[in-house]
């Protein structure tokens, strides 16, 4: 086992962990912080999406060993200090990009990148930001919308 | 759970080649989106990993006083798809970078693991072996510069030996100076795709950019190891640049390379997007290096 430092939704939290322990596997069954998903656990899906240091990586090819030092971000550490939605989680709503809700929360963490980012971005852009998201309801469209609500480019 | 045995995180190169004497057949870990698929394929158990990511010498990207663009190998893709210096000398190993996985591969993933990983379907690979890029190798007799065309030996097989670590790549000023290039990937969708074939064009132009004065042509997955076409670039040099050069890429290439069946595409299939991708390529180079085509 090693013991582990990092910064995990603005907490500071010490763990320890098996050297060959998958960072989703940390944050669910360590943590409890089961918005982070397992899906083809192969980085293909995009379900176990966190942002570490603020960029979106695949969390279940990331041992948590090298987040030692990291600061990591999962939909838990989105609601503000009045239990409000973030921007992206209320477009979500808005525009029902929801339907399972098995790729949402590393979608919606895709989109708090995108905001931080400061930018916007067209529909095509957005297309190319999420393309590391499956989404097996086919509920892309929506998604789109939603993302392009917050951090859309509109012509002007 | 990954069968990890022992991790390191090494701070400098020198440790890395220490690990490498401590622990044989220790794994190299840079961005791990290739070794950790391997791990859960149990192809790697029980693994020791070094982990590159804290290794000064792989970092950042320059210009050498003798126009050499020099690329750390741990840069990641998501660094170097938008990186200044890429765009402006090199657009096209900039594409090919953009073209690697997705955004979240792309923030973890190397230049150097996609190189030394040794897969045919590399995105960089077409486009570094078209640029006549140079590996900086350092092993404990020192740092050694290899050409890329060659470094592939076989399927996920290299020249670099047991206490080699890849440091940075470089791609000499007469290589980009003055060229224009392209590199086109054929995948079944758009997204989120290993390569079925990839094409890189790097040409330069007469003066009067007219006619063709160099051409480099490289695949990727168009043989067991990414490859360059070298009769077709020494009958494309000083052709017209037009309907006729295309027309002798589309028919000499193949005869320079081995395109075979696998479950991902047949090999009738890849002999077309062999000569299609490299016709389309090699306009776009021209278009980019100032020519027209008509």
């Amino acid at each position: 086992m090693k013991i582990i430092h990092m910064t995990v939704n603005g907490q500071p939290r010490e763990v320890a962990v098996e050297e060959g322990e998958s960072l989703t596997d940390t944050l669910r069954e360590r943590l409890g912080l089961t918005s982070v998903k397992k899906g083809c656990e192969a980085g293909e899906c995009g379900a176990c999406t966190v942002l570490i240091d603020g960029k979106a990586v695949n969390s279940c090819i990331y041992l948590t060993v090298w987040a030692d030092g990291k600061r990591i971000l999962t939909v838990e550490g989105l609601r503000d200090d009045c239990g409000e939605l973030h921007p992206v989680q209320k477009a979500f709503v808005e525009e029902a990009a929801v339907q399972c809700g098995f790729c949402t929360p590393g979608l919606v963490l895709t989109g708090v990148e995108l905001v931080n980012s400061g930018r916007t971005y067209t529909r095509e852009e957005l297309r190319e930001r999420i393309s590391g998201h499956l989404c097996r309801c086919t509920g892309y469209e929506n998604i789109l919308n939603a993302l392009e609500r917050v951090v859309g480019k509109h012509d002007s | 759970m990954y069968d990890v045995r022992e991790t390191f995180q090494a701070a400098s190169a020198e440790e890395v080649l220490e690990l490498l004497e401590a622990r044989p057949g220790a794994v190299l870990v840079a961005g791990g989106t290739d070794v950790m698929i391997r791990l859960k394929k149990r192809k790697l158990k029980d693994a020791v990993l070094i982990g590159l990511q804290k290794v000064s010498e792989l970092q950042g990207v320059s210009l050498e006083p003798d126009g050499a663009l020099c690329i750390g190998a741990g840069c990641t893709f998501a660094e170097l798809e938008q990186h200044e210096l890429l765009l402006k000398c090199v657009p096209m190993l900039a594409a090919a970078c953009h073209q690697v996985g997705s955004p979240q591969i792309r923030e973890m993933a190397t230049i150097g693991g996609n190189l030394c990983n040794g897969a045919v379907s590399a995105d960089s690979a077409p486009a570094l072996y078209a640029l006549d890029a140079e590996l900086e190798v350092l092993s404990r007799s020192g740092v050694r510069r290899i050409p890329v065309c060659g470094f592939h030996t076989g399927p996920g097989k290299t020249v670099l030996g047991a206490g080699d670590l890849l440091l940075r790549i470089r791609i000499p000023r007469a290589s980009y100076e003055g060229h224009g290039g392209c590199y086109l990937k054929f995948g079944q969708r758009n997204a989120m795709e290993i390569s079925t074939l990839g094409c890189a064009v790097n040409v330069a132009l007469t003066e009067d950019r007219t006619r063709i004065r160099q051409a480099a042509v490289a695949y990727g997955v168009a043989a067991p190891v990414p490859v360059r076409c070298y009769e077709t670039e020494a009958r494309l040099a000083g052709m017209e640049a037009g309907g006729e050069a295309l027309r002798v890429l589309r028919t000499t290439v193949l005869s320079q390379l081995s395109p075979r069946d696998s479950w991902r595409a047949s090999r009738e299939l890849r002999e077309q997007l062999v000569r299609e991708l490299g016709c389309r390529a090699l306009r776009q180079a021209i278009q980019q290096a100032g020519g027209e085509m008509a």
